[in-house]
């Protein structure tokens, strides 16, 4: 993908457009500055609130509300986009995922159109909203796709620039975004090709692999803490889950002792799944990933509190990198601070209680 | 016939004449196919085979030999599941060889089951119910927006509109006055357990599309006469148009008329023989 513009510059705010650290902001300032500059570039809303006010009130003619009904956004999408407009299709990781994944994939993926499907929301950032909100399966959905590209911007600043390289891509493209503003994870320029890792960090001892912006800045604190007893850790930003930089991978499976995933995704399917997967093939070594438990949030709580509960912290990464290192395996006691998250249903049965590990 | 545009080169009669030839090509492709190794979505592709001649030939700006052509009216068949009737009208059309259709389903060929943009003149590739219209809908927006003059059509079945997804894409069609954008309901009653209204009633139908803001009309699906002029009419203005066309599952072959058990059938040679013989006894 050595095709796709590198840029780095960040973008000037639209008129009513307040920049405060998040990814979703960064986004919506850079599709209004791509699509002034090119007419084919349209936002396609579903009705996410403020995009009327940033898009629709500047270029009206490149903007529609769909409403509530993320089926048909998806194929509308898909059926502009065979005439040749550049629609970035907004809505949120829950919906674009699951109930529009068929429209997906068949009428943009089969077809191989230019859609941009931009998802708020994603992994557990919807945070107290709940599971309803929740996506912790889209990358394991969306990388299963053909011709789809998947990625995920570490902080606000990569967001311009992965918005930027992926307005010309050629096929459809997923990108997947938080919800609330998170710490930059860059000072200052730096460049972005879609597939291609950015490596944060370097050390020799061990690897940690990270997408998205609570897991990059988890391993980048982990890397720290792992420095201060004298373990050297590399820190790769994965941004692109697909295609994925299997060099990068295999790299680090060769020159460290193993591997760290980091997501804000199930355990199932994403980033650790893709990574193990390219190991697996290509460098057989030990990948420990940290991800969110193959299960649904129990209890409210923000975005920071529900990767905690579902086993996603520097905590973790820590362990993990030590378990690695020294060949054991991951004990109970690095679980602490993981809640139970079994749910307990009041709809099948008042008796019942649907157990993790019923017995 | 070299058609490029709407009208036809001869009267009407003509054009009659014409129409009922190619229909009755096509629904002999549809059979010939049905008895391929793989057989087909006969009754369906029968009840839709004289709405989509009328589109074909008498309706739809095309270029078969330019299928991207840019100035072309769409047409999606939503009803995907009737694809052996829209690849033997695109042959009839001159989009594919004829011959080619005895490939429909063969590893060697690329006639997919399911329409497939592999295949010229295919716009998208349907069979999972409930997109074409949402398709339609984007394909006519986009043509509104930049001004050019393109007219979209799409043909849904009548179980289709079970699909929760058709009614997002009828509210949005209307509340964008999608006034180029004409849908088609093969309203053959039938749907692979039963009649339609046994199973999910759709009544009243033409009722739902006009509360959803659609102008609604009422033809007879197998009656050149209604359906030419109802599918070149000058749209409704800021509204959509729908089309309920009154069809026959099975039709043109008298034995598999209003039979549920024709919607998939594998025809072996002596059902083929019969059923060519009844079509052509009815033509």
């Amino acid at each position: 993908m050595s095709g796709a513009p590198s840029v780095g510059s960040p973008p000037r705010p639209a008129a009513g457009d307040r920049q405060d650290g998040s990814d979703r902001a960064a986004y919506r300032a850079t599709l209004v500055e791509l699509a002034q500059a090119d007419p084919r570039i349209w936002c396609l809303d579903s009705d996410m609130g403020g995009l009327e006010k940033q898009f629709e009130a500047v270029l009206p003619e490149q903007y529609v509300d769909l409403g509530i009904a993320e089926a048909n956004l998806m194929s509308v999408g898909a059926a502009l986009a065979s005439t040749g407009i550049l629609p970035f299709v907004n809505t949120m990781a829950a919906f674009a995922s699951a109930r529009a994944l068929e429209q997906v994939k068949i009428d943009i993926a089969y077809h191989r159109l230019p859609v941009r499907i931009v998802a708020t929301h994603s992994g557990l950032s919807a945070g107290q909203l709940g599971p309803t909100h929740h996506a912790q399966q889209d990358l394991a959905a969306m990388r299963t796709l053909p011709h789809m590209t998947v990625m995920t911007p570490a902080d606000a600043a990569e967001t311009v620039r992965m918005v930027k390289a992926a307005a010309y891509l050629p096929g459809p493209v997923y990108i997947r975004l938080g919800r609330g503003p998170t710490d930059p994870v860059y000072d200052g320029d730096a460049g972005f090709t879609v597939g291609e890792a950015v490596q944060l960090r370097t050390g020799g001892d061990v690897t940690i692999v990270a997408a998205g912006s609570h897991p990059v800045l988890f391993a980048l604190e982990a890397a720290d803490r792992l420095a201060a007893r004298g373990v050297a850790a590399t820190v790769l930003n994965m941004h692109t889950i697909k295609p994925l930089d299997v060099a990068a991978v295999v790299r680090a499976a060769e020159r460290t002792a193993g591997i760290v995933t980091v997501e804000d995704h199930s355990l199932l399917g994403g980033l650790g799944g893709a990574v193990a997967e390219a190991v697996a093939e290509h460098r057989p070594t030990r990948v420990l990933r940290v991800g969110v438990s193959d299960a649904f949030a129990s209890r409210p709580g923000g975005h920071r509190d529900q990767l905690t509960a579902g086993g996603v912290s520097p905590d973790r990464v820590v362990a993990a990198a030590e378990a690695v290192l020294s060949g054991r395996p991951l004990l109970p006691a690095d679980r602490a601070g993981e809640h139970d998250r079994t749910v307990h249903s009041h709809t099948v049965h008042h008796s019942q209680t649907v157990k993790e590990s019923a017995s | 016939m070299s058609v490029q545009t709407a009208e036809p080169v001869t009267g009407e009669d003509a054009l009659g004449d014409e129409l009922r030839g190619r229909a009755l090509a096509v629904r002999e492709h549809v059979l010939r196919i049905g008895a391929g190794a793989n057989g087909a979505h006969v009754g369906g592709s029968l009840s839709a085979a004289d709405i989509l001649v009328a589109l074909y030939f008498a309706v739809l700006r095309v270029r078969p030999q330019e299928p991207d052509w840019a100035g072309r009216d769409h047409f999606v068949l939503s009803k995907g599941h009737a694809g052996a009737a829209l690849y033997a009208t695109l042959a009839e059309r001159g989009f594919l060889p004829v011959p080619e259709l005895d490939t429909y389903g063969s590893p060697a060929g690329r006639l997919m089951a399911h329409p497939t943009p592999a295949v010229p003149g295919v716009e998208f590739a349907t069979g999972s119910l409930g997109h074409g219209l949402s398709l339609a809908t984007g394909l006519a927006l986009a043509a509104r927006r930049a001004g050019r003059p393109n007219r979209v059509f799409t043909l849904m079945g009548d179980g289709e509109l079970q699909e929760g997804s058709v009614w997002e894409a009828a509210m949005a069609a209307a509340h964008l006055k999608l006034d180029n954008l004409t849908a088609v309901v093969d309203r053959n009653r039938l749907q692979i357990s039963g009649p339609t209204e046994g199973r999910m009633g759709l009544e009243p139908l033409a009722d739902k599309w006009r509360a959803f803001g659609w102008e609604v009309a009422e033809v007879d699906g197998h009656d050149f006469d209604e359906l030419v002029p109802a599918l070149r009419a000058a749209p409704a203005s800021g509204r959509p148009t729908v089309l309920i066309a009154e069809t026959v599952k099975g039709r043109g072959v008298r034995h598999l008329e209003h039979r549920k058990q024709s919607h998939f059938a594998k025809l072996g040679e002596a059902a083929y023989e019969r059923a060519l013989a009844a079509l052509r006894a009815s033509a």
